[in-house]
């Protein structure tokens, strides 16, 4: 990632960068899992078994059989169908948000910290401002004033999580901004963004892929969190968070309603886990100044 | 140093007033306002101007936003729209005591344990009993609090019924009564927190092993206990009081879930109620609280780490 590295072919760049890979043990069963959890995402409209709510009162709290191999939830409804149903809307907000976020922060981070002075003080008092709101608490007063459409869970996400972001951009982008070829591209004035962008970014875009795999493991239990809360996704649409909010109760009775979505919630976060400890591994990402 | 702690305390308090910005600048942009809120489908135009002069709303909005924040500082937050009349500063007041207690003992008990396993796993780097701990900690980390609060109820509320699963006490029952209720929301509180402080001890603790100079302690010969407990601990747990200081952050959040799961009545389930009646004075109040608090710690650990650090103190004249 150094500047200064001499280039190298691409396939002893690719060479070296498995052998980094296989350093960190976890990285390629999370990139498999994580394959997995994105295509069962994708594919689940076309291929589930039943529909996710259609209610069958004959087959309340039924447990795992050949045809409902989940079991089913106390209206009878098929459980494998809505566990594989209830990630769509969690990842697509996770992957969207933490992407938004990331890209957002990234930006103003590296800007503001290519810029210093006056605009970089104001801009992190703003960014500690809104970190400083503990994350839930910052969720549920947007979602008091704007209600619980996915736009508004996807905004505030964005909110609370974006200002982090900037934080750790403008960390990486400090440690490029005393080099020579920082110094070089201000004296040939060059603009400010295209300094921030063309130079300082494509040096943290690591550090920033690394951000993105935690950002979005955290959104996905946030949206999970807000659901649970009532403020989420609104039932009867399937959710994991909310399938395990409403099938909580009836844990003794039948473990499997709580069981099968957490198992792929809690798959999916320990894969973004993996790649994002993966990531840092191979790009040599220093994983202290992580904020929220 | 005073110098120091003048200046970063200047610093927290110039957040607080952004934070009190924020929060107020979020509901002012947000559509609808209180009185339309209050009134719901009993609006009329004149009955909506009516109360909005009542409650004067009427008002521009910086003259309202000094209002409300001259209020907040006397301990003065307004009324609550759902409770009529009933002023938000000593509802708040009421429910803190539970969640109080609820974080100091998650803290007391989260602290020291996550810095136990922390340091024995960085120590037992790639031994089995640090693989064990490290692949624990991240499952718990990626499970949801309230599942972990669900599991306690079934195993110690429902299967071997020892504790209460639900609360049913008041915020104001005697300590005795509510103790036995605080015992598993800390304990879902302790684990979420010793997982994620866990894996920060455990990495510093395993970079600063890793460092020239502690080679060299080790190779002039000191023995390796010495070496750790007066080369790389000290050095190695400085960054973690950042990070249980983000914890304990957390906490505020974690404390709104962990009181729903459980039905606690403190300041986190109070949140919760007032963002189903969109009771926006006692939302407000309580994000600053929250922000309040997490400012508080903040400043806390960074004096701390300054205090503790030379080198970073003589960095920051």
């Amino acid at each position: 990632m150094s500047a200064a590295a001499p280039r190298r072919p691409w396939a002893a760049t690719a060479w070296h960068a498995w052998r980094r890979a296989r350093r960190s043990p976890g990285m390629l069963p999370g990139m498999l899992v994580l394959a997995l959890h994105l295509m069962a995402a994708l594919a689940a409209p076309l291929i589930v078994p039943h529909s996710p709510t259609a209610i069958a009162p004959e087959r309340a709290l039924a447990g795992p059989s050949p045809a409902h191999p989940f079991g089913n939830d106390r209206f009878g409804r098929d459980l494998l169908s809505r566990v594989m149903l209830g990630g769509r809307i969690a990842i697509a907000i996770g992957l969207t948000g933490g992407a938004i976020a990331v890209l957002l922060g990234g930006l103003v981070g590296v800007l503001v910290g290519y810029l210093g002075g006056l605009t970089d003080e104001l801009v992190m008092r703003l960014v500690d401002a809104l970190i400083a709101i503990p994350g839930l608490l910052l969720l549920l007063v947007v979602v008091t004033g704007l209600g619980n459409g996915y736009g508004v869970i996807l905004l505030a996400m964005v909110l609370s999580y974006a200002p982090g972001a900037a934080r750790v951009a403008r960390a990486a982008a400090h440690e490029y901004v005393p080099r020579d070829f920082i110094t070089a591209a201000r004296a040939r004035g060059e603009h400010a963004l295209a300094v921030a962008g063309l130079e300082l970014w494509p040096n943290v875009v690591g550090v920033l892929l690394v951000e993105f795999a935690m950002r979005t493991s955290w959104i996905v239990l946030s949206v999970s969190g807000l659901s649970f809360l009532g403020f989420g996704v609104n039932p009867p649409t399937p959710d994991w968070g909310l399938m395990i909010a409403e099938n909580r109760s009836m844990l003794a009775l039948a473990p499997w309603g709580v069981v099968f979505p957490l198992a792929a919630m809690a798959t999916l976060v320990v894969a973004l886990n993996l790649v994002a400890d993966g990531l840092a591994q191979l790009l040599g990402v220093d994983r202290t100044t992580e904020a929220r | 140093m005073l110098r120091l702690v003048i200046q970063r305390g200047l610093l927290a308090l110039a957040t607080l007033v952004l934070v009190s910005l924020v929060i107020f600048g979020a509901t002012e942009v947000l559509p609808g306002d209180v009185a339309s809120a209050i009134l719901g489908r009993e609006a009329t135009p004149a009955r909506l101007a009516a109360l909005r002069a009542e409650l004067g709303l009427d008002q521009p909005a910086p003259s309202r936003y000094f209002e409300w924040l001259g209020g907040a500082v006397r301990g003065d937050f307004g009324r609550s729209l759902a409770r009529p009349a009933a002023p938000v500063g000593p509802l708040i007041a009421e429910r803190m005591r539970v969640t109080g207690w609820l974080a100091l003992i998650a803290t007391l008990i989260g602290v020291p344990l996550a810095l136990g396993l922390g340091i024995s796993a960085g120590l037992l780097r790639d031994h089995p009993a640090d693989l064990a701990i490290s692949v624990v900690a991240l499952v718990a980390q990626s499970v949801p609090e309230f599942v972990i609060g669900a599991l306690l109820i079934l195993a110690f509320g429902i299967t071997w019924p020892i504790l209460p699963a639900v609360t049913v006490v008041s915020s104001d029952a005697p300590l005795a009564a509510l103790a036995p209720n605080l015992v598993l929301p800390a304990a879902t509180l302790v684990i979420v927190m010793t997982a994620y402080v866990l894996r920060m001890v455990r990495g510093s603790l395993i970079d600063v092993l890793d460092s020239e100079y502690i080679h060299m302690a080790t190779l002039k010969g000191l023995p390796h206990r010495r070496v750790i407990a007066a080369h790389a601990l000290p050095n190695a747990l400085l960054p973690t009081i950042n990070a249980v200081a983000l914890t304990v952050a957390w906490l505020i959040g974690g404390v709104v879930v962990v009181e729903t799961v459980f039905n606690l009545p403190g300041v986190g389930r109070l949140m919760v109620s007032a963002v189903e009646d969109r009771d926006l004075p006692l939302v407000q109040a309580l994000g600053l609280l929250g922000a309040a608090c997490y400012i508080g710690i903040n400043l806390l650990a960074d004096l701390a780490t300054l205090w503790l650090s030379p080198r970073l103190r003589a960095r920051q004249r």
